[in-house]
């Protein structure tokens, strides 16, 4: 399996922008990671450099054994499969199941093999049933399901979503977490750039703040939510759990509302 | 109430659909409401807003019937311009929003009242306000197709303010916004309910609705499920076999009154759970 690896990482445009600085991160495989902080903070150009879409202008980026400097996108993109923001950025065919058959067809499986890792994709995903629609007909949420099903499908180690949960109703999260079960069965590492501080703290132990241009926090969640410093740097906010545990006079690391449920029952009368 | 937008028996099948996305639908929007629409996807919010827009039924053809009044006067004879200027539309993806015409943030806010025909100094004083009120003077000179998700939101939502129309319709403006950037964009949606306008939303963030907004619609299969004050809608025994989201107090608080909690009201947001908590230990009713 793979981990990632990014040791002392700067990024600068061409022009001379800088996006990254001084980056020490390691993803393990089999880990499941959220990546939060404002627009602008640098989550996204820090998740590019590990499928190769960027190259770091200082240190090193490994995925597995390699050093992405001296790979392609498209042999990095055999471990790191990379959904983006927006879906129209990625969909390029004219059926659903087109789309998500691609990805395997150019990772070299042969016809079974790429049928049947795309029946699990569209299965997984909930859109079996517009398998032969265009994906542009599908509204966003969907359109968004198609290229997740698309990146898993190609069965990279490595799965990076950059705003899964925008724009999804209570089915499309619940797909989602359906995904994120999925995927951490076949022991796949998944790294997800989020706002929603709910679903990090649903689904996810490992939380990365991220904060003009650095890392400025990694670690447990339960534990980053309680960080007032890296919160007001960050300018996150906690998740609802949290602040209502707060309000009651509760202790510390709760921000899940079945933990709060608990610590509420345990104290009123009921 | 003085309804500024009524649907009277409205149905409406896409020209490519086999089925009504709305069907019989009828409901009064009073002037100067904040209204919320929700339901889960393809539930037909974004139909719903075409028709108030006016895309329907002056862009998408498909079967109408019933009708859809905008001060009165029924969409389907009005003018697109007139239209235009009357309702702002937001568009939940503003990656289709931006036009691709111009080449910087201030252009691109004042393309919609060149369109108008607005005299040049006027345009310039207004895309000046707009800026400074959407908080991205910072980005005047910058091309649009540079900017990230959540400034290109911003930016769409600025070329529309800059207009003045009376009404907004606003498609999920938060999809791409950081917290943050949600926080700017609420203020500027509650600043333009201050200053009087009519705003219909599309949200899926029920805690934003429970903070924001005056009334809820609930749409589902098509049909209006429910229509009211945002408190009562939440407390509505039947919106939770819709199921559509609480906020998350509301989640909270119906998790603990099934596990045999009696609490005198259902709270809606964050900070009223204390008070809520507060109250059943003293076995009082609601404030």
């Amino acid at each position: 399996m793979t981990e990632i690896r990014l040791k002392g990482v700067s990024f600068a445009y061409p022009d001379g922008t800088k996006a990254l600085e001084d980056l020490e991160l390691t993803v393990r495989a089999g880990e499941r990671v959220a990546i939060a902080g404002q627009n602008g903070a640098g989550k996204t150009t820090a998740v590019k450099l590990m499928n190769g879409l960027l190259r770091p202008t200082e240190g090193t980026v490994e995925v597995g054994d390699w050093d992405t400097k001296d790979r392609t996108t498209a042999q990095l993109s055999k471990k790191v499969g990379y959904v983006f923001q927006n879906p129209d950025d990625q969909i390029f065919h004219n059926e659903v199941i087109d789309e998500v058959r691609f990805g395997p067809k150019n990772m070299g499986f042969d016809e079974a093999r790429t049928d049947e890792l795309t029946a699990w994709a569209i299965g997984l995903c909930g859109i079996v049933k517009h398998g032969e629609e265009n994906p542009y007909n599908l509204p966003y949420s969907m359109r968004k399901f198609v290229t997740v099903a698309s990146v898993i499908a190609m069965d990279g180690d490595v799965v990076i979503m950059d705003e899964p949960t925008a724009g999804q109703d209570q089915v499309g999260l619940a797909i989602l977490k359906d995904v994120l079960d999925e995927l951490g069965r076949r022991g796949k590492t998944v790294i997800t750039i989020t706002h929603d501080m709910e679903f990090v703290a649903e689904h996810f132990d490992r939380l990365v703040i991220m904060a003009n241009r650095r890392i400025i926090a990694d670690g447990p969640a339960s534990e980053l939510f309680s960080r007032e410093a890296v919160l007001k740097e960050s300018m996150l906010k906690p998740p609802s759990a949290a602040i209502i545990a707060q309000s009651l006079g509760l202790p510390e690391g709760i921000i899940r509302r079945k933990q709060l449920e608990e610590h509420i029952l345990a104290r009123e009368p009921h | 109430m003085d309804p500024v937008i009524q649907l009277k028996n409205v149905s409406y099948r896409y020209p490519v659909g086999d089925e009504q996305v709305l069907k019989n639908v009828s409901l009064d929007i009073g002037r100067g409401k904040l209204v919320t629409i929700v339901g889960n996807n393809s539930a037909g919010k974004t139909t719903l807003c075409n028709l108030i827009r006016g895309f329907i039924p002056h862009f998408y053809k498909g079967d109408l019937e019933g009708s859809v009044l905008v001060d009165g006067e029924e969409i389907a004879d009005a003018q697109l311009g007139q239209l235009a200027e009357k309702i702002g539309y937001v568009f939940q993806n503003p990656f289709i929003q931006i036009s691709g015409v111009k080449e910087t943030v201030f252009d691109e806010v004042a393309f919609g009242l060149e369109n108008l025909g607005v005299p040049v100094d006027d345009i310039r004083r207004r895309v000046e306000d707009v800026l400074q009120l959407v908080k991205i003077d910072n980005l005047r000179n910058k091309n649009p197709f540079e900017l990230s998700g959540g400034q290109r939101q911003r930016v769409a939502l600025a070329s529309i303010i800059v207009m003045d129309p009376d009404i907004l319709v606003i498609d999920e403006p938060s999809s791409q916004l950081d917290p943050v950037g949600t926080e700017q964009v609420f203020d500027i949606i509650r600043l333009m309910k201050e200053r009087g306008k009519t705003i219909v939303l599309v949200e899926h963030k029920m805690d934003l609705i429970a903070e924001y907004a005056d009334e809820l619609i609930v749409l589902a299969d098509g049909e209006v499920k429910l229509h009211g004050p945002v408190r009562e809608v939440f407390a509505d025994p039947s919106y939770m076999a819709l199921g559509i989201q609480y906020p998350h107090a509301a989640a909270l608080a119906l998790d603990l009154q099934e596990k045999g909690m009696e609490l005198p009201f259902l709270p809606i947001r964050d900070e009223e759970v204390a008070e809520c908590l507060a109250r059943a230990r003293r076995k009082e009713g609601r404030p």
